[in-house]
Parts: structure tokens; sequence; C-alpha cells
């Protein structure tokens, strides 16, 4: 029988966290995504012997994260907006080191120290790096309570398969709200000797091992870089993921990530009920950012309606991948504020239809 | 006395550790580093440890341990090898965990991490190379520099009201609880290396038994960037460097049990 529950965001994720068979999580308290460690601080340890620790800051938390994942165990954090900004150095190691292990930023309203409510402003910095260096994370935009006990199994799977940080781009509030959530049966803890790869101590090995990103001869940088970036090919090829609605016989297609998109599906049928023909695609991976659908819908359509809580990011990557073919506007609302389905649809009729 | 029979295992007298690999070192002649790599190898050999031990190397000079050391090894961001060892440690209760760090690392960038882990009472063990200067970047000022001590960054010398004093972390971190053993000592004489590792070897066994964090401050010379010939620096380390960073033990065992 499914294990139903109704639950909130950030504790979801975190009862998803112990039962994917987490090793260990190292965090810092930052609203709005406390209750994680606080939930995991009742829960975790008792139940499968993970590590749950407070760190000193968000710094030294990713680094506990950077070694714990070199040590070749399963490992997570979770943090929101000037939080993770902290980890971004961490992350850069971690994507060079190549050390599977998964993050949770539930988004809040910035720049600085900003606001609690809930945000997406912080799609550039997990899409287009944030850290240093050319690299990339795997990042997953959950847009319900759901989402957010799916994606933490999905998370550690991409990430062990592909030696990858990844990210789920979640936001203040998806983390808050209570929802009907399916939970999925606790699985055991993985082996963490397993990773033949992994600093477990030398053990019968005739040579350590060793974690580095640390490459000093430019050439032996360049070849880790062409090594990642074909990692990252490997991901477009295989790993994109997008949600798409009515858009088969669509005139008009309405985007976004996360609740961004789940307002807009709103705005969407109400536009259906005026008789607008409106399609809408959510993408879920943004990246691997699904270019293709929107190649596609692009030379179909009149035109595309990008909606989002921030000044406008993945629009850059939907006008990129629709490449003029229509015209792609934007609208968004910022600062911890969330657009409603109305104001959506006043802003789609605006541009395409009066 | 012929190569083949000087080789022979009878005849040998001295032999590098199993756990430093047979390759050239990096580090400048004259340089303290490469002893302490060999006790601390040495310590890890007698105590049957290697198989089970893995070290962290944050930025510094010694960033590079991981081509000389045979035990699993991770490199760690720059003042963050007591978080990265935090890490593996408390995934892998049952192995030898330390960190090689130097006094910027240590005691500059990586300030909170170093506390808070001793404060925790991680049951690591940290080899905290304090030369007074930054090596890797060449010569700029360390939160360990004396005062009056000309450096990149200091060229006048170290005013100590405008650029904060000389900074004994070692003292510091002693007073934690969660801190069994800190030391500090020096590897320009060869009695004095004795000393050190036998103080590695001591931090090491009180890491095996699980005692908490355990410190070995070693005070060392960096020619290169003090501009001196290997043998004026070590002239330094002694006359300048320890009446200053006086050696002996800080804290041992019995004051916390």
């Amino acid at each position: 029988m499914a294990d139903k529950k109704l639950m909130k965001g950030n504790e979801a994720l975190a009862e998803a966290m112990i039962r994917a068979g987490c090793d260990a999580y190292f965090g810092y308290p930052i609203t709005p995504q406390s209750e994680v460690l606080e939930y995991l601080a009742r829960e975790a340890t008792n139940r499968t012997g993970m590590v749950v620790l407070q760190a000193e800051s968000e710094v030294a938390a990713v680094n506990m994260i950077y070694g714990a994942a070199g040590a070749g165990a399963r490992v997570m954090t979770t943090s929101s907006s000037p939080g993770m900004s902290l980890m971004m150095e961490g992350v850069s190691y971690i994507a060079s080191a190549e050390l599977p292990c998964l993050f949770a930023n539930v988004n809040r309203g910035g720049p600085g120290l900003g606001t609690i409510q809930p945000s997406q402003a912080d799609y550039f910095q997990s899409v287009k790096g944030g850290g240093h260096g050319d690299y990339k994370m795997f990042v997953l935009a959950p847009s319900s309570v759901q989402e957010m006990v799916d994606f933490v199994k999905l998370g550690f799977d991409v990430a062990d398969k592909y030696r990858t940080p990844v990210m789920i781009l979640a936001d203040g509030a998806i983390g808050q709200m209570m929802e009907k959530v399916v939970l999925f049966e606790q699985m055991p803890r993985p082996d963490k000797n397993a990773k033949t790869w992994a600093t477990t101590g030398r053990a019968d090995r005739p040579v350590r091992n060793y974690i580095t990103s640390l490459h000093i001869q430019a050439e032996k940088m360049e070849e880790i870089n062409m090594r990642l970036q074909a990692k990252y090919r490997d991901m477009e090829e295989n790993e994109v993921r997008y949600q798409a609605i009515d858009i088969d016989d669509a005139d008009y297609i309405l985007t976004g990530f996360g609740l961004g998109a789940r307002i807009a599906m709103r705005a969407m049928e109400m536009g259906r009920e005026k008789g607008y023909k409106i399609g809408l695609i959510r993408p879920i991976t943004l990246f691997p950012f699904p270019t293709k659908i929107f190649e596609e819908v692009g030379s179909k359509v009149k035109g595309i309606l990008d909606v989002e809580m921030n000044c406008g990011q993945m629009v850059e990557d939907v006008r990129l991948s629709v490449e003029g073919r229509c015209p792609v506007k934007f609208y968004g609302r910022t600062g911890g504020v969330i657009p409603s389905p109305e104001e959506i649809l006043e802003k789609f009729e605006e541009y395409f239809i009066k | 006395m012929t190569e083949n029979l000087i080789i022979q295992e009878d005849n040998l007298v001295w032999n590098k550790p199993s756990t430093l690999l047979d390759v050239p070192m990096h580090y400048c002649p004259g340089c303290g580093h490469s002893t302490v790599h060999r006790i601390l190898m040495e310590v890890v050999e007698e105590l049957g440890i290697a198989d089970r031990t893995i070290g962290v190397a944050p930025v510094g000079c010694s960033v590079f341990a991981y081509h000389y050391l045979n035990v699993d090894m991770q490199q760690a961001a720059h003042g963050r090898a007591c978080a990265v060892a935090t890490g593996i440690k408390r995934v892998h209760p049952d192995k030898i965990v330390f960190t090689y760090q130097g006094d910027g690392d240590l005691a500059a960038i990586g300030t909170a991490e170093t506390i808070h882990a001793a404060n925790r009472g991680e049951n690591i063990t940290v080899i905290f190379i304090n030369n007074g200067i930054y090596g890797m970047t060449s010569g700029q000022m360390a939160p360990t520099s004396l005062a009056g001590m000309q450096t990149t960054t200091s060229p006048f010398g170290r005013d100590v009201q405008t650029m904060g004093y000389p900074m004994k972390i070692s003292e510091m971190l002693a007073m934690l609880p969660g801190v069994s053993f800190v030391t500090r000592q020096a590897v320009h004489k060869p009695a004095l290396v004795r000393k050190a590792k036998k103080s590695i070897r001591q931090a090491l066994e009180y890491n095996i038994k699980g005692m908490g964090f355990s410190l070995v401050e070693i005070v060392s010379n960096c020619p290169s960037n003090l501009k001196m010939t290997p043998i004026e620096s070590n002239i330094f380390v002694e006359n300048k460097m320890i009446p200053f960073y006086e050696l002996g033990d800080i804290k041992v065992p019995s004051e916390v049990l």
C-alpha cells in the first residue's frame, strides 16, 4: 500500500532523503528551509543511522559534503539563496573533482539578504554556474511537494550515474506549503566502500586513491574540462525532462519552471475557457534544458509567454532554443511576490491578443 | 660493498617508508615540508594504519601532498581541510583521518573550520606547518608572521597596530574541551625531528583511541620566501620564530581526562 501523507515541502524532502538511503546530511539553518535540518535531527539517525550535522556555516557544510562524497558516501545538503551563494566555491570544486552529491536550494528573494519570501531568482546561479569555471550542475525544478520527494531519489541516481553534483531548485513556497505526497519505500543505504575511485582507505589497493580539482598543467586541465563537457553533452542527450500540456493544437505556449509554471498552468486553463488555444511547457530539468521541444513549437505557434518569479532568467534559454522562430515574451514578479493567474492571463492578452 | 649488496635487505640501514611514493618532491631545497611528510608517513607505517588512513591537503605548498603520500588523500579548498576531514570521518568513523595545513590555510582563511572542528571534538589529527609566511603565493604576510617581519605585503615590516598580531592559534585551540592534544615542535635539527615524530605518533595514537581533536604544530622554515639560504632560514626559525612560538606540549590528554 502506498505511503500517503500530508506534508510540508521541506519535511517531505527530508523524509525522502532518509528513505533514499542517504548516509549524511551537513547543513546550516536558513529560512525558508530550516525544517529540513530540524526534521532530520528528529528522525534520521534513529531510523537509518544517517549522520546529521549542523555545520558552523554553509562554507563548512559544503566542504563536509565534499569530504563525505569523496569518501564514497551518499550525501546531501540544503540551503536557501544567500547560503547557496556561500556554497558555490564548494560546488565548483565538487563539479571538478566529480563527486556525486545532492543539493537543494529553497530559493528566496534577493539579491543580498533579500527577503524570506519565495523566488526563482537563483536560476542563473544554478544553471549557468554560480561558482567559478566551466562546470554544470544537473538542475531539477520541482513544482509540487510530490516532486520534492521524487527528485531526491532521481537526484541521487543521476549524481551517481554521472559523478556530478545535482541541484534541486525549489522555492520558498514549495518548501513551506503542505500537500499530499506518496512516499517511496525505505531503501537500504548503499555500500559506501563500493565506489572504486573513492578515498575509503587504501585497504587492499596497491596505490592510493586521491580526489583533486588541481591540475597545474594547462593541457591536463583542458583534458579534464573536455571530459566534463562530454559528460554534460551526455546529459543533454539522455536526461532531459519536461512536462508538456495541450501543445498539439496550441497557437500559444505558456512556459515557466517550478511554481511559476504551476501558476501559469492555471492561467492556461482560464485562457482555454476564454477560447485561446494555449499549451504549456514546463522544463523539469533546467540543465540539461529541453531545447528541442522549444525548437519544435517555436515554428508552429504564434508566440510564447514565459512566466518566472524573477526578472527574466530562464527566458534567455527559451529564446536561445526558439532562435527567433516566434516572439518570446516575458512576465515576472520578483522580490518574493507571487504572480496571480489573472495577471498572467492579462499579460498574455496584452502581448498576443489585443 | 657493491650496490647489489648494499640494497640487500640485511644490509639496509635506511629505507623509504612504503607510505611515501617514490617520486621527487616539488618542495624547495631546505624546506621543512619534505621532512614532515617523511616522519608523518613513517609513523603511519609504524602504526600499521596506512590501509585505513585518509589524509586531507588543502591549498598551500602542500596541496600536492597526494603526489607523495601513499595513503588515500583528498585535496581541499583553501582553509576547508577540517570541514572536509569532518565529512570523511563522520561517514567513516573507523578510519584514521588527518589534515596537513599551512598557517595561512589553518589560521587565516580556515580559522572558522579549524576552531569548530576542534570544538566538536572531531576525532581527526591536524598537522599544522607554521613558517610564518605564505609559500605558494610567494611570500605574503601570514597570520603567524612575526611582529615587524618583512614580507611582500608588509614591505616595511608587520605593523601590529594595523596588521594585527602574530596569532598563536595552537594555544587558542588548546582551550577547547573537544581538543585532546596540542603540541608545538620543529624539524630544523635532527634531535627536534625525532621529537616531532614522537609527537605525531602521540597525536595519531590518541586519534586511534578516539580521544578527540589533536594538533601538532611544526614551526618550520621557508627559505625561498624568506629570501634566505636553507641554513639562514633555519637560524631564523631558531632565533626569531621559536622565542615567540615556544616549543613543547601545550595540552596533553591528562588535562582533559
